[in-house]
């Protein structure tokens, strides 16, 4: 259930080049599920205005702590990367439907491919697949090796290879690259990135079972307000999702890229 | 009855709060955060006569305390609307404004016909101010003599009282308003949107993809202020006021300029619980004003 809640401050730090971690600890902990996301207000003025959806990276309901990985890159995430342990954050969530975890059977393999920013809903995913008895295999692409992170988390949990654009970490390229001299054995991939790594993920494995995580400018992030609309592939009567509340987890093939 | 209830032409409401048009939906994702039973009345997403798909994205920019939006009325269409998210809507104890859109005059009356005969719609809202399509929209709520024909047309076939919802996008809003008033208007909500347009900081080109969008949130209400207080003066049906309200005192400052009712719009994006909150907010504004029950300030600036 979607709620409001005053969150605490419990960890923030700078993980990598205007990359933050920050977790903080409440109730709405209980209900997250890999692949949702949360809408924080980073101020309690009017200014910024609108919440900054962003993706839960990992869970830890005994604690009742989540951590959420963002880029620090405009007006609202700078502000909300001066957060201190003990602030309060006022956020809204967990909202979206996420990962469906039981795509794969146990003793079965799961590929997470992820690009820049869009690598940390896959960190939970990763966690609960292994829980799960699923092998994961983690391929992610960044821009450079200064913005990459969580390279000794994913290692623990399956084999992880990396690709930048500039070749300064791992392969230099895309992550297609990078897909085509490893040619992993899987049953279903899971992706978050950019639209054109998505795009070209669909074309590289047609006959995959796959699932695919979007980013769109939002406004209210509960489906009401229209701002995130994606078209389908489906041209019958209601031919458009929304990413907020009907993603941002899609099985491939939904949204027409 | 309590002291935040009042009447108004279709509409008895148990307090002067609504939802604006085109920040609620249909009401169906708030119905899953609060009871909308409390609400005063609920202002449904604009309606047309056949299924939009709206704008291309991305519709929506953040501004200095506002928002810029460009969505570009999609909805359902008439059909669906009357087989779908008005029944839905019955299940909760609260007054419907069905907000009416559309190309041509006929477009209008088609829906406003129509529309006005699902049991739990009270009320129409003429949208003659939308910014954000091509045609229609605007263009009937920018002329007085196109705005007061659109009444005539719409009332003839209404079974509600009828709302016109006026833009800010003229140079004189009193003119339009005492237009649709003549028209056989039954009341006036205002404002929509300002239209307004922000540049991207690298390539310097419009953000939404619309071009312009319409700006609202808390940046555009002393300019809703204004023209509520200006309008106020000059036509004797209620006005629903809106712009930039966030909380119980914006209620009282927009009832005191001449509103009778309030609608919360942008604020819905930023805080879903908003307009519960208000709703509890304002009987302690009350007390502090010293004021028994609260239609009791309309007007007041102007004594």
């Amino acid at each position: 259930m979607i709620q409001q809640e005053r969150m605490i401050v419990v960890r923030q730090s700078e993980i990598a080049h205007h990359i933050f971690e920050l977790t903080l600890q409440g109730q709405i902990v209980q209900d997250m599920n890999p692949g949702q996301f949360v809408h924080i207000r980073v101020s309690d003025s009017f200014e910024p205005l609108l919440r900054r959806p962003i993706s839960i990276a990992n869970i830890n309901k005994e604690a009742n702590e989540a951590t959420v990985i963002y880029r620090a890159e405009g007006r609202g995430t700078s502000i909300l990367s001066q957060k201190q342990v003990g602030d309060e954050v006022d956020v809204l969530g967990p909202l979206g439907n996420g990962f469906p975890v039981d795509a794969v059977r146990e003793g079965g393999t799961a590929l997470l491919v992820g690009g820049g920013i869009g690598v940390p809903p896959l960190y939970e995913l990763s966690h609960q697949l292994n829980a799960r008895g699923i092998r994961t295999i983690h391929v992610f692409g960044f821009a450079t090796e200064q913005v990459c992170f969580y390279e000794d988390q994913f290692t623990t949990l399956g084999d992880t290879h990396f690709v930048t654009v500039d070749g300064s970490k791992g392969t230099k390229g895309f992550v297609t690259d990078l897909l085509e001299e490893l040619k992993p054995e899987f049953d279903v991939f899971y992706a978050c990135g950019p639209l054109p790594m998505l795009r070209a993920l669909e074309g590289f494995y047609p006959e995959k079972q796959g699932y695919l995580s979007f980013e769109e400018r939002m406004g209210c992030g509960i489906g009401a307000c229209f701002a995130c609309i994606c078209q389908t592939t489906d041209q019958s009567d209601k031919n458009y999702v929304k990413v907020c509340s009907d993603g941002p987890v899609f099985p491939k093939g939904v949204v027409d890229l | 009855m309590s002291r935040l209830s009042l009447h108004l032409p279709g509409l008895d409401v148990k307090n002067p709060i609504m939802p604006a048009s085109g920040c609620f939906g249909f009401g169906k994702e708030f119905s899953n955060l609060y009871d909308l039973s409390k609400l005063g009345a609920i202002m449904i997403k604009a309606t047309t006569v056949e299924t939009r798909i709206g704008n291309p994205t991305p519709r929506v920019a953040e501004t200095a305390a506002g928002m810029l939006n460009a969505i570009g009325l999609q909805n359902p269409g008439l059909e669906q609307v009357m087989k779908n998210e008005l029944p839905y809507l019955e299940r909760f104890d609260v007054p419907i404004i069905a907000n009416v859109a559309g190309t041509t005059t006929e477009d209008y009356v088609e829906v406003a016909k129509e529309i006005s005969t699902a049991p739990n719609v009270k009320a129409l809202e003429l949208n003659i101010s939308c910014p954000n399509v091509k045609h229609g929209g605007i263009t009937f709520g920018t002329d007085p003599v196109i705005a007061r024909e659109l009444v005539e047309a719409v009332k003839k076939v209404s079974e509600v009282p009828v709302y016109v919802k006026l833009s800010p996008n003229v140079t004189d809003i009193v003119e339009i308003a005492k237009a649709v008033e003549a028209g056989g208007a039954d009341g006036i909500t205002m404002i929509n949107t300002l239209v307004g347009m922000r540049l991207d900081e690298r390539t310097g080109k419009p953000v939404i993809a619309n071009g312009t969008g319409g700006l609202s949130g808390p940046a555009v209400k002393p300019v809703a202020i204004r023209m509520v207080y200006e309008v106020y003066k000059a036509v004797n049906i209620p006005i629903i006021g809106m712009g930039g309200v966030t909380n119980a005192q914006d209620v009282i400052d927009f009832m005191s300029a001449g509103a009778s009712a309030v609608a919360v719009g942008t604020a819905n994006f930023v805080d879903p619980f908003v307009c519960p909150k208000i709703i509890e907010e304002l009987p302690g504004k009350l007390e502090e004003l010293g004021v028994k029950r609260l239609k009791e300030i309309i007007g007041r600036s102007h004594l």
